[in-house]
């Protein structure tokens, strides 16, 4: 999605991109990014809650006016009213996706690897 | 009361995922365009893309992801047009990577036409284009957003200038 913020940024819309994740964002070079510190799935914040998904929409539409330069991230300071072990457990899929379920295994062991190398 | 926070992208992702995305090595490529705005938000007509894998019951061909399943290293790059007035019950979601059950009670969570629609009303915004644009946000391993860059981000900047905007907000999942 970062390339998209870019993409259409240089075909010359103003764009800003709400993520979960603006330590990708910062990697990518996102023209402007608001981080919020919400579970996968929940960009804007929980279903049916209208205050905190207006909180949020209205942090977005400040940075869109305010970023002074390309680059910009500003942090929401909103809060997932969730434990983190049960958001974690509740954003992901019932069945892990297929590049997941055939990849972990396979880095999960290139990790074990290298933390055996690294023993003296 | 205002929080001073900085957001860690790490707290919800499982650890496994957390460590691939650190060791993934990206630099920003430079200059990061910029199109500064150029009239207050309040007389701003704003777009809505999302790459929450949305489309329209009944109308789109939902995501390819039989394909997906079969070939775990690509995602489906095409896009779908969703109508800014849609209902909720006119939604379906393709989406292996995340649990969709929140965003079929509540599209706003990904897709804020409602919320946006609130803002033209209360005169926050100047007004909120007819069509959004849904993406699926996995582009393969290792993701691949040539056809994203090259094709279809075009195709949706002519359309949303074609429909008077200036603005767009983007919604990952």
């Amino acid at each position: 999605m970062p390339v998209l913020a870019r993409t259409l940024e240089a075909a010359n819309l103003s764009t800003v991109l709400v993520t979960m994740m603006p330590y990708w964002s910062e990697k990518v070079g996102v023209p402007r990014t608001l981080g919020v510190e919400f579970p996968f799935g929940h960009t804007l914040g929980a279903s049916h809650n209208v205050p905190q998904q207006k909180r949020v929409i209205l942090e977005a539409l400040n940075v869109l006016a305010e970023a002074p330069e390309p680059g910009r991230t500003v942090h929401s300071g909103e809060i997932w009213g969730e434990s983190v072990e049960d958001a974690i457990q509740s954003w992901q899929p019932k069945e892990p996706s297929p590049i997941i379920a055939e990849l972990t295994p396979k880095f999960r062991d290139m990790l074990r690897k290298q933390r055996k190398n690294k023993t003296p | 009361m205002e929080i001073d926070m900085t957001v860690d992208s790490f707290k919800f992702l499982p650890r496994i995922i957390g460590k691939f995305y650190q060791m993934t090595e990206r630099e920003p490529s430079y200059p990061i365009p910029w199109t500064p705005l150029e009239r207050p938000i309040q007389e701003c007509k704003f777009g809505l893309v999302t790459s929450a894998g949305l489309y329209q019951l009944g109308v789109d061909q939902p995501f390819d992801l039989e394909r997906e399943r079969t070939e775990p290293t690509w995602g489906d790059p095409s896009f779908r047009r969703i109508p800014a007035g849609i209902r909720q019950d006119q939604l379906g979601v393709s989406h292996l990577h995340v649990n969709t059950e929140d965003v079929l009670k509540d599209v706003n969570i990904l897709l804020p036409v409602g919320r946006f629609q609130e803002l033209v009303d209360e005169g926050t915004i100047g007004g909120l284009a007819k069509w959004c644009y849904s993406f699926m946000g996995y582009q393969g391993f290792p993701p691949d957003t040539t056809l994203w860059e090259e094709e279809y981000a075009p195709q949706v900047a002519e359309s949303f200038h074609e429909q008077g905007v200036h603005c767009v907000l983007l919604t990952p999942t």
